[in-house]
């Protein structure tokens, strides 16, 4: 039986689970992309009187525990635990009685509504799940006190839910979730259903423990990289080390002499050893004599990308992006003038999973077991090369060891399906860190002109910037990218949290040759950020005010950015007086629905050496689901934005890209990581994201610093490209 | 060629050629998957295996040179003292996050409270610093690290590893 009913947020139907029990399914709201895809099953089929759905996000099976199940992935942000907790929340049961199970991919059950297609990014799992899971939950829960209280022929309001039981309280009788899942899947759902209120929250608001912790400590999880199935094969591959080279025909004997490799898979633009372990198959893979005919791109190099961007900025065809106001008019009444332009470099992902990917390829099914954020989009890609219908893809969802936006691509399936396409049985297929950090889509290249008109005071009357780079919203997502805009790439640029009376932001598209630009954690945040805290310290610098003061002046209208701004402030004990090279720097953003201020503090050795002392963080993301996990995404996202503004960049010589491994693609390690500390403010506005805005946030942070410890502004990151001995 | 190696107290029969790092004979041919691959270049730390007890770089050792020494991995550290109290100590301060880099900072970290049971500061960077962690989850390590050390000292060896968690995750290999 199954019974839909459409709400204003949600459609949610309750049916029979298989073996028993209830299953609820809930639809989020739809904003399917034209690239998204509906697989195996969809609520309105169901709601047609189709065949029952085996996709919900709740399972209550009359025996064994309660499993919910999320259909965003786990790659540390805590979704696992996150997403659970606002459906047990409202369905009355604690973590500790529930499974988590991954969903499986299905963009009309499971689209995340703000990224148009089941997609774990943009730090919106919470922001897109706070009504609608919540609602799951509250009406799942109706729909059992509705079956307790017809079972014991009382009047419902005199039932209540508890840890996973209906009670009856007159009577002291109580029945378990379990008990009632066949009676409550024939019930009507009801068209509406009240929310806890915020005060009678138990678990909302708790550090509760993450479930995935402890496999995670026991070396147990699995991620995709660890995917194994009998007879499985392991392959090493070397993909073309410029983008468009071909590989020439090769002799394969001398890695098939290698012991256990099977096979040499020769594919155009990459070779594949396939061989008993991966081993045998690195060893086969570097036996090998490799020529590749250069492509159109073996003279690029990151010089010659930067100059043409930089033109593109002065001569490429501007798109405005935002116009508040009269910039060229009140530019007229300006006291002086502020025009700066500064750049950041491209950045690998480089996370410590590195890229792989397992398929068993047949004749008439595919399974890949994978670590992706895009389900449906990895689900897809296999079928399309296959040819094979979506149906008989299965996609097993596997954790990720680290995503940072870099699996929000499926380069590495395209791969490992054509590879997969000529083994005889299962293949795991996994990149070394070379080609992981050789052949990433790369956070882009940003140009940046900022053009500021102050008035007698120095405080901004208009703000320009022209932000010109890669459209990474063009390619991965072409249909958002529209009359030449890209708006992620404009995104925290010109405010808020500042409120510019005039306002000009532009937009120039400038795709680099040979070199792939994506998603890299905090996306247009993370470099707009840079950009605009950047110029706030140099109109301070201007202005001869405290750089703290400045931003008070610009915040008045701004009270929750203000806020966030006085407490870091205050903890960071600002204007407390320092030795000499050292320094304290200050950023604010509002990012992702999120402000964040994030003050540090730098001492620069004589010879130049950066050590940064301590970080401090005051955040406001309005209602907080778990405040353990709001704190480790800030602390490691501020570590994870240090890192790449201390260290990155990804260079090209000849077509190829100069890093390789964290020899030269360098990581904060432990002795130089400095302690992050995070106030949480309490907040009842709607959630914000949280994954994202660590890192957005402490570059600028930085930068300021090192002026302050220094008088040396940086206006090109990484820091250690630049010299920073004292003189 | 065939090589008889000891993981965790058993003995095991592996054939592969004696050059083959440790690292891809636990995960590919005995399908012990919680030693990680980062690198291959001993410079990430997420290989870290014990050899006679202390901490080595599973892919850069050779398997001939694990021959007659006892080996300990992850999956047999939960059964280990100093293991268990790091372990408890992880979930107690909800260290992990994508979770990838911990078993093998969980190794470095239990050689080093084997040598130190109460390490300065100084003695954690020393000992840590060849573990990265992308997502950054450093300052828990240290402090977990701390935190393991008063307990294991207190003579507090401790259970929530076995039974403390009773929530899970269902799994999707199958």
């Amino acid at each position: 039986m199954i019974h839909p009913v459409t709400s204003r947020r949600v459609f949610i139907q309750a049916s029979a689970a298989v073996g028993g029990g209830l299953l609820l399914s809930l639809m989020l709201p739809q904003r399917v992309r034209a690239g998204g895809v509906a697989a195996n099953s969809g609520a309105a089929d169901a709601a047609a009187g189709a065949s029952f759905m085996p996709n919900a996000f709740i399972r209550i099976g009359r025996n064994g525990p309660i499993t919910l199940i999320v259909h965003m992935v786990e790659m540390g942000q805590g979704t696992f635990t996150s997403l659970p907790m606002l459906i047990a929340e409202e369905l009355e049961v604690d973590l500790a009685q529930i499974v988590v199970e991954a969903a499986p991919p299905d963009d009309k059950l499971y689209t995340n509504p703000i990224n148009g297609m089941q997609a774990t990014g943009t730090s919106a799992s919470i922001r897109a799940a706070w009504e609608p899971l919540r609602q799951c939950g509250a009406i799942a829960r109706t729909l059992l006190i509705t079956a307790a209280a017809k079972l014991w022929r009382v009047e419902e309001h005199t039932c209540h839910a508890y840890k996973g039981t209906v009670v009856h309280s007159a009577s002291g009788r109580s029945v378990r979730y379990q008990s009632l899942g066949d009676a409550a899947a024939k019930l009507p759902v009801p068209s509406a259903v009240a929310l806890k209120a915020r005060k009678d929250f138990k678990l909302i608001g708790t550090p509760a423990k993450r479930v995935d912790a402890k496999d995670k400590v026991l070396g147990k999880t699995l991620f995709g990289i660890d995917a194994r199935v009998v007879g499985m094969k392991f392959a090493a591959v070397a993909i073309c080390p410029e983008f468009g080279a071909k590989l020439r025909p090769i002799d394969d004997a001398a890695a098939l002499k290698v012991p256990a490799v099977r096979q040499v898979i020769q594919l155009g633009d990459a070779v594949a050893v396939v061989a008993d372990h991966t081993g045998a198959a690195r060893k086969g893979l570097a036996a090998l004599q490799l020529y590749w005919d250069a492509g159109p791109n073996a003279a690029t190099n990151s010089a010659a990308i930067a100059t043409q961007i930089a033109a593109a900025s002065t001569g490429g065809k501007a798109v405005v992006a935002n116009k508040i106001g009269d910039v060229a008019g009140a530019l007229v009444h300006a006291a002086s003038r502020f025009e700066q332009v500064y750049e950041l470099p491209f950045l690998a992902h480089a996370p410590m999973e590195p890229m792989n990917c397992s398929v068993h390829v047949r004749a008439d099914a595919c399974d890949i077991w994978v670590g992706s954020q895009v389900q449906t989009r990895a689900q897809a890609e296999a079928a399309r090369i296959t040819g094979l219908p979506l149906a008989a893809v299965k996609l097993h969802s596997l954790f990720i060891g680290g995503g940072f936006g870099r699996r929000l691509e499926i380069d590495n399936i395209t791969l490992a399906v054509r590879i997969g396409q000529q083994v005889n049985g299962p293949v795991n297929v996994l990149w070394s860190r070379e080609e992981d950090i050789q052949h990433d889509f790369y956070r882009p290249y940003y140009h940046n002109q900022v053009w500021v008109g102050l008035d007698s005071h120095g405080m901004p009357l208009t703000w320009r910037h022209r932000v010109t780079g890669s459209s990474v919203l063009a390619r991965w997502d072409p249909p958002s990218f529209k009359n030449g805009l890209d708006d992620d790439a404009v995104d925290s640029a010109a405010g808020p949290p500042y409120g510019f009376p005039n306002v000009l932001l532009e937009f120039v598209q400038c795709e680099p040759p040979g070199i792939a630009t994506g998603w890299w954690r905090g996306v247009g945040s993370t470099h707009n950020v840079f950009i605009v805290e950047s110029v706030m310290d140099e109109l301070a610098l201007a202005a001869k005010v405290d750089p703290l003061e400045y931003r008070r002046r610009l915040l008045k209208g701004a009270p929750r950015a203000l806020a966030v701004l006085e407490k870091a402030a205050a903890m960071a004990e600002w204007g407390k007086p320092l030795p000499a090279r050292s320094g304290r720097g200050i950023s604010v953003e509002f990012a992702f629905g999120t402000y964040v201020a994030t003050i540090l503090q730098v001492a620069v050795t004589s010879g130049g050496e950066v050590k940064v002392e301590w970080v401090v963080c005051a955040v406001d993301c309005g209602v907080i689901v778990n405040p353990d996990t709001v704190r480790a995404q800030i602390e490691g996202g501020t570590i994870f934005g240090l890192t790449a503004a201390l260290f990155n960049e990804i260079t090209l010589a000849n077509g190829r890209v100069d890093q390789s491994n964290f020899n030269d693609y360098r990581m904060l390690r432990m002795l130089e990581a400095p302690e992050v500390k995070v106030h949480l403010i309490e907040s009842a506005e709607a959630p914000g994201g949280i994954g994202e805005t660590g890192t957005a946030a402490v570059a600028p942070a930085l930068t300021n610093a090192i002026f302050a410890a220094t008088g040396v502004r940086l206006r090109k990151l990484p820091v250690a490209a630049h010299d920073l001995r004292a003189i | 060629m065939s090589y008889s190696i000891n993981i965790n107290g058993a003995d095991h029969s592996v054939e592969a050629e004696g050059d083959t790092a440790l690292l891809w004979v636990l995960r590919d041919v005995l399908g012990m998957t919680g030693t990680k691959f980062g690198c291959a270049m001993a410079l990430c730390g997420a290989c870290t295996v014990h050899l006679d007890d202390r901490p080595v770089r599973a892919c850069t050792l050779p398997l001939s040179a694990a021959v007659g020494k006892r080996v300990r991995t992850i999956e047999g550290a939960a059964t280990e003292k100093i293991s268990a109290g790091l372990m408890a100590a992880w979930l107690e301060l909800e260290v992990v996050q994508c979770g990838y880099c911990q078993p093998g900072q969980i190794m470095s970290a239990t050689a080093l409270l084997a040598d130190k049971p109460n390490p300065s500061d100084d003695d954690i960077d020393h000992a840590m610093s060849g573990n990265i962690c992308r997502c950054g989850t450093y300052q828990r390590i240290r402090a977990a690290i701390k935190h393991a050390a008063t307990h294991l000292a207190a003579g507090g060896a401790s259970s929530a590893v076995a039974g403390g968690v009773t929530s899970g995750v269902a799994h999707g290999v199958k």
